[in-house]
């Protein structure tokens, strides 16, 4: 399968392809406008901050395009991010693509921020990334920001306040966790990823 | 809400993984992949791979191992042990490991801690810790591979960790020394004082030899994960039986196995 991780910079993006390959693909590490756009599956990775990730989409000219992509495309944590209107780090205006913008997760003495390690999954209503995923799953998060639960949230967490864990519109797909870092439930959720149809 | 985290450490030395008692004697406990494999079929919710060599030869970690680790393993790992840069963290994180511990390089130079957060963030920088009670309270020491060149950092434990808070770090691994490798619990009433000055998380290591003493920490210390070695390497606890311990025990805990 034809899978491009868009290059957005940033350590540790190593994580991602280790574990499609585990699945058995290899995916290729691009900014190119034409091999992202002749991809059977997308993915929009991202460790930073914000404002950085979109300067570098928007070198490339990725910014107009992503948006517009026909195949099955997932954005991962900052990628998450990325996809909605905007972000409250750098105040930064981003793809668009859901709803809703990124704030700071508020900290108190029980929640503390960066919101870092393994939380349970809450499924307001069914997405094909979590086929066979069950209600209350934990997977692996590492973030200070956050988006708000809008009409484009598929995945809810709780780190003091609920918010967006995973966001589904048409082709466009996103996690705030990590799924290549979230053990066997990850491992699931990338694999339905793969096995979308495509559009 | 956020799972409290069981963190297995594995000691590597030459390559391979070893333990001692109080930083002594250290002997041969098997392969590391292997090792982060069985770690990863059992629950481990993280690993923390520290190469006790590293820093008193003051060579940096062999990377080999990190991404091979990373290709094999799908839970989080930080890597510990000989970096003392910016560029050897950055080595280290593209290899795949997704944090790096700093321990007596940040004692050398507390501005790699600052260096390290503006790099890659504070989520990716954890400072270890390894404390010694005194007479006087609880001391800080330093070059702690090597029983040789161990000596006392001159620093308050608890000074010292807010400084390195201050300064960019995302966690701490506090590792109580009076009570590593000795299986008398871990020490609660430390680890509860420097909780409480801490905003950010902060693991418990040294003297884990019984569930309930996973059960102690969490529960009177509100740590965010507990460290062990010896009892997970000796079979003496078994992950899963001790995360459906803590689960009846009322601490949230993550417990899905391998379908």
């Amino acid at each position: 399968m034809n899978v491009v991780m868009v290059d957005s910079g940033g350590a540790n993006i190593g994580s991602v392809v280790y574990a499609l390959e585990r699945l058995g693909v290899k995916a290729r590490l691009s900014a190119d406008p034409e091999l992202i756009q002749a991809a059977e599956r997308v993915i929009l990775p991202g460790v930073g901050a914000a404002a950085e990730g979109m300067r570098r989409l928007g070198e490339h000219g990725l910014v107009e395009l992503i948006p517009r992509l026909r195949q099955p495309v997932l954005g991962i944590c900052l990628g998450m991010q990325l996809m909605f209107q905007g972000s409250a780090e750098g105040a930064t205006d981003c793809l668009g693509v859901f709803q809703g913008r990124a704030g700071l997760l508020p900290d108190d003495p029980d929640h503390r921020v960066p919101h870092m390690g393994w939380n349970g999954l809450r499924f307001p209503r069914s997405c094909p990334l979590f086929q066979g995923v069950e209600q209350g799953s934990h997977v692996y998060f590492v973030h200070s920001y956050a988006l708000p639960v809008t009409d484009d949230i598929v995945a809810v967490a709780d780190h003091g306040i609920e918010f967006g864990a995973a966001a589904w519109r048409d082709n466009f797909y996103a996690t705030q966790f990590h799924p290549e870092r979230s053990a066997w439930v990850g491992e699931r959720i990338l694999k339905n990823f793969l096995e979308l149809p495509c559009s | 809400m956020l799972a409290r985290r069981i963190i297995p450490c594995l000691d590597v030395k030459d390559g391979m993984v070893v333990k001692g008692v109080q930083f002594r004697n250290h002997r041969v406990m098997g392969d590391i992949e292997e090792l982060a494999e069985r770690y990863r079929d059992w629950g481990a919710d993280e690993l923390v791979f520290y190469d006790i060599t590293a820093s008193p030869d003051g060579r940096e970690v062999d990377h080999g191992w990190v991404e091979r680790v990373a290709r094999r393993i799908n839970i989080p790992f930080c890597v510990a042990g000989g970096i003392r840069s910016v560029r050897s963290a950055g080595m280290v994180l593209n290899a795949g490991a997704d944090k790096i511990s700093v321990n007596t390089p940040a004692l050398e130079n507390p501005g790699l801690i600052d260096e390290l957060a503006e790099a890659f963030g504070s989520q990716c920088v954890v400072v270890g810790v390894d404390s010694l009670q005194t007479e006087t309270g609880y001391t800080v020491k330093q070059y702690t591979g090597d029983p040789d060149r161990m000596t006392d950092a001159r620093r308050d434990t608890g000074q010292w960790m807010r400084e390195a808070q201050d300064r960019g770090a995302g966690e701490f691994v506090l590792n109580c020394m009076n009570q590593d490798g000795v299986k008398r619990g871990y020490d609660v009433d430390q680890l509860k004082l420097m909780r409480q000055s801490l905003t950010v998380p902060l693991i418990a290591s040294g003297g884990a030899g019984t569930v309930q003493h996973f059960i102690d920490v969490f529960q009177q210390a509100d740590v965010d994960g507990a460290l062990a070695a010896t009892v997970f390497h000796s079979g003496e606890i078994e992950i899963p039986g001790l995360k459906a311990d803590l689960a009846r025990a009322g601490i949230p805990i993550r417990q899905e196995q391998q379908p």
